[in-house]
């Protein structure tokens, strides 16, 4: 029996010898073996006691596994840096330090175009809108290193624009008037010189022996720009993609840009220098796309309470043919209750003045600017141009109630809390430009757009199909193509001939005779 | 997202300008975990709003132990009171996708109709009359929540795995992709059944792990440029944004295991976007 036994026992010992060494087996990848994998973990099983151990041994297994590697690699390479994160949080370091810590302070206090962010980061959680808190200090901050770097004489926060690559956050501002037109000169003087070279070219490339076919296409005449501190360019805009970057002035518009930005839908991508790749060709790069989106945006949605605006009384007497364009605040304003301002769209009053067909707020008479052009081409145009008939947008001040409805409700209107309506504010919502908001709760009212920068499609979109490209020769018999006769046409035709000849004969020899006749006379 | 780390998480996706109300999000603590008891699920998930022009649906989604199964939604209009949304069956995908269309109203029981007339030219064929589709908001809402989840719906790789048995769970050694991984969009998956994984070359299948990339990854969808990835918050979290549904947001904070996609939008689907890219 005790020699069995022993026999068994050498066998048992002989296969877990077997079976240990297989353990202690160094694997090739890493140099651990599984003896003294088990050990540590059993050991930590041990030491830790966690827990329904088996449901989680392999996560142990693992975190044992990556303990021994993790010593090795530190050796090996240092941790992982952010760089991307770290460059901007030393950019963003510069929005929190204290500048100007003397007592001149005080007087900036005073008058001051600095917005205020945090009142308006307030009330907008409360209409479920907003960027989150701290983004909301930091765009507080970078809007009060604009102000501080510009001569500004206003400042609001006016939103954020999301784009594929990168976000807008805009500031709409307006210069004091002497600085902004030093800058203005500057601009036009570089967009004079930009303009000559072009002129060169086309004198080149005529080959006198074959001509290129000459464009007969005359482009539509170029609606003037309107000046600065007037309509669409009433305002200058400055774009930044994260607070702490430096603060981008946007161009100033034209109302080919807008005309052209209303055919056409794009996302931003976050590159202000990016062309606009579009049908019809959109006039000027991303930066110029984003200004006529913001103008557009501008003049559709923004809102203020009935009342909370007046027309300047010496300008009531003026003739009303262009509108009326300024306004002031309105001293004895009482604010309208909220409740009133959730149930009737006519307490809310359009503050920015709307957009024409012509990409202007004021219309010109195209006819008159260009009599000069017309008088040359008379001869080619023959009928005169009717005298067109000025466009007239909704006056300035516009209940919003009178807004045209195409295929939704332009906006829907509610309280913030249906809970507590006491202390609510008004938030009203634009559903044609998803993203704008407007709130209003006594004397105070903002409005913010928060989105892509496009407009609602109701109808779904359809692109404009380019136009049909021009000839270039004169389409004619002697250039088209005719289709080969058949054998039964040709003798058809040949047999039609020779009827023709026959007949052509009979009437020569009567006409011969007719003529004898007359002579006969 | 999570319901439990609601708070947290909205804050992130908030970058695109909609968020809660104080008040929303307190009533949702409390009602959504009634819910959850009341209806047994294993967690809930807040899945976002639909802007309605007279009011907006909140939406919530339980979850059973098979994270994968048909997801139960419930709506709510203020955020108190849920209600079941039916199963989008594909008969209701068809009749929504024929006979709704515009913007949601914010009344469930809004009726939208359509009529169709036989053609011209199959009159003689066709003797039957005009037939009318009639589809309630209630349904739209839950054909709308379930496209969106089966077109959109995002998760890091390796969030979830799938057992031997097919049983998909939340991966509990997931421990986030690293700042370089983030930045790619093919380490993050579709989170419904996956359409063309098996189309891939044999060479690129040796790669996969099979409990962890059974999904489609976000980097194969078509058209290209259909997914916006930028880092926010001063480059530290991870925010994709759909840009065939408009409002979808997906955030990831890198070297860490939170995630989720939140809905907040007009529950239409962006149909130009082949011009606009």
């Amino acid at each position: 029996m005790s020699e069995s036994e022993r026999v068994l026992t050498n066998q048992t010992e002989q296969s877990a010898m077997c079976f240990k060494a297989f353990m202690l087996k160094n694997s090739t990848k890493n140099n651990i073996n599984l003896y003294d994998h088990l050990h540590r973990l059993l050991t930590k099983v041990l030491d830790e006691r966690p827990d329904n151990v088996v449901d989680i041994i392999e996560d142990m297994s693992r975190e044992v596994k990556r303990e021994f590697l993790q010593d090795k690699q530190s050796m090996l390479r240092e941790t992982p840096l952010t760089p991307a994160a770290q460059l901007l949080a030393k950019e963003q370091r510069v929005l929190f330090l204290r500048r100007g810590e003397d007592g001149d302070q005080d007087e900036e206090l005073v008058d001051t175009p600095l917005p205020n962010v945090n009142e308006l980061s307030f009330f907008l959680e409360q209409a479920g809108v907003g960027l989150g808190r701290e983004e909301m200090v930091k765009v507080f901050l970078a809007v009060k290193q604009l102000v501080d770097s510009q001569p500004l004489i206003r400042c609001r926060f006016w939103g954020k624009i999301l784009g594929t690559e990168g976000n807008y956050l805009v500031a709409e501002c307006e210069y004091k008037e002497t600085e902004e037109e030093e800058v203005h000169e500057e601009r036009a003087a570089e967009e004079g010189k930009e303009a000559e070279p072009q002129e060169d070219e086309s004198a080149k490339g005529l080959d006198a022996i074959d001509p290129l076919p000459q464009s007969n296409y005359r482009p539509p005449p170029v609606v003037p720009k309107e000046e600065n501190h007037r309509g669409v360019n009433k305002f200058t805009y400055f774009v930044c993609r994260e607070p702490g970057l430096p603060w981008v002035r946007l161009p100033s518009l034209t109302p080919a840009q807008i005309t052209v930005a209303r055919q056409i839908r794009k996302f931003f991508t976050g590159r202000l220098d990016a062309p606009i790749v579009s049908y019809p060709p959109f006039p000027g790069n991303e930066a110029n796309y984003l200004r006529a989106q913001i103008a557009r945006i501008s003049a559709a949605t923004q809102v203020s309470p009935l009342g909370f605006y007046q027309f300047h009384e010496e300008e009531d007497e003026e003739a009303e043919e262009g509108g009326r364009e300024i306004f002031e605040e309105n001293v004895d304003f009482e604010g309208i209750p909220v409740s009133e301002m959730v149930d009737s769209l006519s307490s809310w009053v359009h503050h920015v003045q709307h957009i024409l067909q012509q990409g202007r707020c004021v219309w010109v008479n195209l006819a008159e600017n260009h009599e000069d052009d017309l008088e040359e081409e008379a001869d080619e145009e023959e009928e005169d141009p009717e005298e067109p008939e000025p466009e007239m947008g909704p006056p300035l001040l516009t209940p919003i109630s009178e807004d045209a409805v195409a295929g939704c409700p332009p906006w829907t209107s509610k309280m913030s809390s249906t809970l507590i309506p006491h202390y609510a504010i008004a938030v009203l919502r634009s559903n044609l430009w998803p993203g704008a908001y407007a709130y209003a709760r006594e004397k105070k009212f903002e409005n913010i757009y928060i989105g892509w920068g496009l407009k609602f499609a109701s109808g779904g979109y359809t692109p404009n199909i380019p136009s049909v490209p021009q000839l270039e020769y004169p389409s004619g018999p002697e250039i088209t193509e005719a289709m080969d006769p058949s054998l039964e046409e040709e003798q058809a035709l040949q047999l039609a001939m020779e009827e023709e000849r026959a007949a052509h004969e009979e009437t020569e020899g009567l006409g011969t005779d007719d003529d004898n006749e007359e002579d006969d006379d | 997202m999570d319901s439990n780390t609601l708070y947290y998480s909205l804050d992130l996706v908030s970058g695109s300008g909609l968020t809660l109300s104080n008040e929303q999000k307190a009533a949702l603590q409390t009602s959504l975990l009634i819910l959850r008891k009341n209806y047994k699920f294993n967690r809930v998930l807040f899945w976002g709003k639909i802007l309605g022009i007279k009011g907006d649906y909140f939406i919530a989604q339980g979850v059973s132990d098979d994270e994968m199964r048909p997801k139960k939604s419930l709506y709510s209009l203020n955020c108190v009171d849920w209600h079941l949304l039916p199963p989008a069956t594909e008969s209701v995908l068809v009749d929504v996708s024929v006979a709704a269309n515009g913007r949601f109203v914010g009344d469930p029981s809004h009726e939208y109709k359509h009529t169709e007339r036989p053609r011209q030219g199959e009159r003689d064929a066709a003797v039957e009359e005009e037939v009318t589709i009639k589809v309630n908001e209630e349904t739209r809402l839950a054909a709308t929540v379930h496209t969106i989840d089966e077109e959109v719906s995002v998760v890091p790789r390796g969030a979830f795995i799938k057992s031997p048995h097919g049983l998909v769970q939340t991966n509990r050694s997931f421990e986030g992709l690293s700042f370089l991984e983030a930045g790619k969009l093919r380490c993050f998956l579709h989170f419904a059944k996956p359409q063309n994984l098996k189309k891939n070359s044999i060479l690129e299948m040796a790669e996969l792990d099979p409990s962890i990339d059974f999904l489609d990854p976000l980097s194969e969808d078509i058209p290209k440029g259909s997914w916006s990835l930028q880092f926010e918050r001063g480059n530290t979290v991870c925010v994709i944004r759909s840009l065939l549904w408009l409002g979808l947001i997906f955030f990831h904070v890198p070297m860490t295991p939170q995630h989720g996609y939140i809905y907040m939008g007009d529950g239409l689907k962006n149909l130009e976007l082949p011009f606009m890219l």
